[in-house]
């Protein structure tokens, strides 16, 4: 540990990252650019969460790491190891004890306390950008508060699917101000957006960080006769028979049998500990 | 031994007393109304300890600091430059300005961003002779229903808030206490 600085990166590149921090929960839900550096790992797997992350722990937290939603997936695990070597901080896979959470795609079941902080991992932070490739344009249309196209989008949707068909990453207004793309969640999580936690989302490739208070007004764009849906897999975990949670889909033979399973590793295991069981809870345990 | 204590005061371990002194910063940034205990640094007097470990977190050569009134003296000059190497420039350049709320004044005289990158705004760092959770009503986001805070010229913060997202956003300092004011917190003064 004593090879590196305190959590990796150089003192002046975290006052950097820790300024735009400061203007992104200044003015929730607007993107502050920020010099994104080189970390040793490939961009798209979470060098912003890790830059922010590192700009914000401190030698007394516990850090959790997700990916989508599990705490042993490769990036997850990799991401883990990098900030105990690095930082030396206490690791750890429950919600409850951490102090800081990375993720990657998902937000815990468990609901976030006010003395947590959350840092997301964000490929492409604007909501306008497959709609208008040019930044230029983009910033523009923030600055005037132009979300008209955005909702020519989810109209476009619901025209040719019967519904809005957007399933993540599902675009949200901010203090209703600023239209932010919450990272490539699934809308299962939207309404979990407004929390008692920090919010801080990286994106170390397009080099935009920004940020959501606590208690902050973050509602999904809909339509009146259209409203926002929160949805999920229409089954109970096969592990833990939780029916609140979001779920993944796992193909388990040629023969297209499947099971259903929470998608948070965390959350299935404390409910398996406490007895609930799911449609094949015994047979996986045999 | 005169330019040690000159120069003296800095942050012990710098990578640890930033990484508190930031977590601190950020806490009441993000909550509004909250107030933390922000230490690490001694810097020459008038400049409080929280107001001086808030400069050595966050500036340095890329940062321009505004210093006002009774903080503008040659030894609080030299401290910061030998710490952080920050430029010291007029009110209207400034990322950063320190000083009492009297000093400090007019607001208008600072950056306040622009449409398209309303970030690029000034930072200022408001030296208080009181910091209590009284007086001025705050909502908006980072607070749950309502919070209170001693804030000093009240319609003047009410017109920052009026030009969101544009506009500054403030720490208040006492001592060793920090709390903080971002633009988008709403402000009633007390019924």
């Amino acid at each position: 540990m004593s090879a590196y600085n305190f959590a990796y990166l150089d003192e002046q590149t975290k006052r950097m990252i820790r300024r735009a921090i400061l203007k992104g929960l200044a003015i929730p839900g607007y993107q502050v650019p920020f010099a994104s550096r080189e970390m040793p790992m490939p961009y798209g797997w979470g060098t912003g969460g890790v830059q922010v992350s590192a700009a914000t722990l401190t030698p007394e937290d516990t850090l959790k790491v997700i990916d989508q939603g599990a705490d042993d997936t490769t990036n997850a695990v990799s991401i883990r190891k990098f900030f105990e070597k690095t930082a030396g901080v206490e690791t750890t896979e429950e919600t409850e004890k951490a102090t800081v959470i990375q993720t990657r795609h998902r937000i815990p079941e468990a609901k976030l306390r006010e003395d947590q902080i959350i840092v997301y991992q964000v490929p492409i932070p604007e909501p306008l950008r497959f709609l208008e490739p040019r930044e230029t344009e983009t910033r523009k249309m923030h600055s005037l508060e132009e979300y008209g196209l955005m909702h020519v989008k989810l109209y476009e949707d619901i025209s040719q699917h019967g519904a809005i068909s957007t399933a993540y990453a599902y675009p949200v207004k901010v203090c209703g101000r600023y239209v932010m793309d919450p990272s490539p969640i699934p809308k299962f999580d939207n309404p979990k957006l407004e929390m008692d936690a920090i919010q801080l989302f990286g994106a170390g490739r397009e080099q935009r960080i920004y940020a959501v208070p606590p208690h902050t007004r973050v509602v999904s764009l809909d339509f009146e006769d259209y409203p926002f849906e929160a949805t999920k897999a229409d089954h109970p975990c096969d592990l833990c028979g939780a029916e609140d949670s979001y779920l993944d889909e796992v193909i388990m033979d040629d023969a297209g049998n499947r099971m259903f399973v929470c998608s948070d590793t965390d959350y299935c295991r404390s409910r398996r500990e406490a007895g609930h069981m799911g449609r094949l809870a015994e047979e996986n345990a045999a | 031994m005169a330019a040690q204590t000159q120069f003296s005061g800095g942050l012990e371990n710098a990578p640890v007393d930033a990484a508190h002194a930031f977590r601190a910063a950020m806490t009441v940034m993000a909550r509004p109304g909250d107030i933390r205990v922000l230490s690490g640094s001694e810097p020459p007097a008038p400049l409080s300890v929280a107001a001086g470990t808030l400069l050595l977190t966050l500036c340095d050569p890329e940062t321009r600091v505004h210093l006002a009134g009774g903080i503008d003296t040659a030894a609080i000059r030299n401290w910061l430059t030998f710490h952080t190497g920050a430029p010291l420039v007029s009110a209207a350049k400034a990322d950063f300005a320190v000083g009492t709320w009297d000093a400090l004044g007019p607001l208008n005289a600072y950056r306040i961003g622009t449409p398209e990158y309303p970030d690029r705004s000034a930072t200022l760092i408001v030296e208080c002779d009181r910091l209590e959770q009284s007086g001025a009503i705050l909502s908006g986001p980072g607070i749950k229903k309502t919070a209170r805070l001693s804030l000093p010229g009240i319609p003047a913060l009410q017109g920052n808030a009026m030009l969101y997202p544009l506009g500054c956003d403030f720490f208040f300092t006492c001592g060793n206490r920090v709390a903080a004011l971002p633009r988008s917190t709403q402000i009633t003064s007390e019924a």
